[in-house]
């Protein structure tokens, strides 16, 4: 059978395993594990998904537990809770990587979303802008 | 003077199954998801990295759009009548098969020659996209 595009069969099992990653984030995986799963040699595969995402697949794992780890925070989980929820071996590892990727700790970044949800919830009219509460008529 | 964009919307048909569509299957970040009201809802995602917000606005928007306008604009989106923009992306071919494998619609798969690939999908209301390399 012809081939959609050049390298379609690479493409398809590099992206296997970034979903991979995706769907288990929160585990103990590893690079052996990863390329096993798009059935690369560990080097090929490192070459190929940098080639591809233009970094590499850790720093991608990494990026991905950081960006839930917001998302656990902002709707309300506890630090200990997006901490174990992602699969960190200790809190401190877990202060540590969050901070250095977001700039501040999980415990002010967690406050800080709670302080904007309880504002949302007590006025959502003020965090919309003026024109799309008119134009929907929710003044009214 | 006008500095930036902060804001675009979408019209969509249903704005639970687009927040699933623009989150889980895009991967856009969620800004805003405020109810208002008996049934009034406040949503807009982001491209991850990106701060523009994209309203999604349901065209069943009762105290929007009149029922007759609901129900043209309806037919518009299923029809494929709107194109709202064009998405950039890393390499087109690895988006293109991660986004398939998650379910989204391509109506234009990616080709070579002639320029830089390009591919076009919808999103769960009927909305085309282009999809393209960033630079």
């Amino acid at each position: 059978m012809k081939e959609p595009y050049p390298k379609s069969y690479l493409y398809t099992r590099i992206v296997d395993a970034k979903l991979f990653i995706d769907a288990h984030y929160a585990e103990d995986i590893d690079i052996d594990k990863i390329s096993a799963e798009a059935c690369f040699s560990k080097y090929h595969f490192l070459r190929l998904f940098k080639q591809t995402y233009f970094i590499t697949p850790h720093q991608y794992l990494t990026q991905l537990k950081i960006r839930k780890a917001k998302t656990l925070l902002q709707n309300g989980a506890s630090i200990t809770g997006a901490c174990c929820a992602l699969g960190f071996v200790s809190l401190s590892s877990f202060n540590k990587l969050f901070k250095r990727h977001v700039n501040i700790a999980p415990s002010k970044y967690a406050h800080e979303a709670r302080q904007l949800n309880a504002a949302i919830t007590a006025n959502p009219l003020s965090h919309i802008p003026a024109c799309f509460v008119t134009y929907m008529h929710w003044d009214k | 003077m006008i500095s930036k964009l902060s804001h675009v919307s979408f019209f969509v048909l249903d704005v639970h199954s687009a927040k699933d569509f623009y989150e889980n299957k895009l991967g856009f970040e969620v800004k805003m998801n405020v109810p208002v009201g008996d049934k009034g809802l406040w949503l807009t995602v982001s491209p991850p990295g990106q701060d523009i917000e994209i309203t999604l606005i349901p065209v069943d928007q009762e105290m929007m759009f009149k029922p007759d306008t609901s129900a043209k604009l309806a037919e518009l989106i299923k029809a494929r009548a709107f194109g709202f923009g064009v998405f950039e992306c890393k390499d087109v071919f690895a988006t293109y098969e991660e986004l398939k494998a998650k379910g989204v619609e391509f109506i234009k798969a990616p080709t070579v020659g002639g320029g830089k690939p390009e591919a076009m999908f919808i999103d769960d209301s009927g909305n085309f996209f282009g999809l393209c390399k960033s630079e």
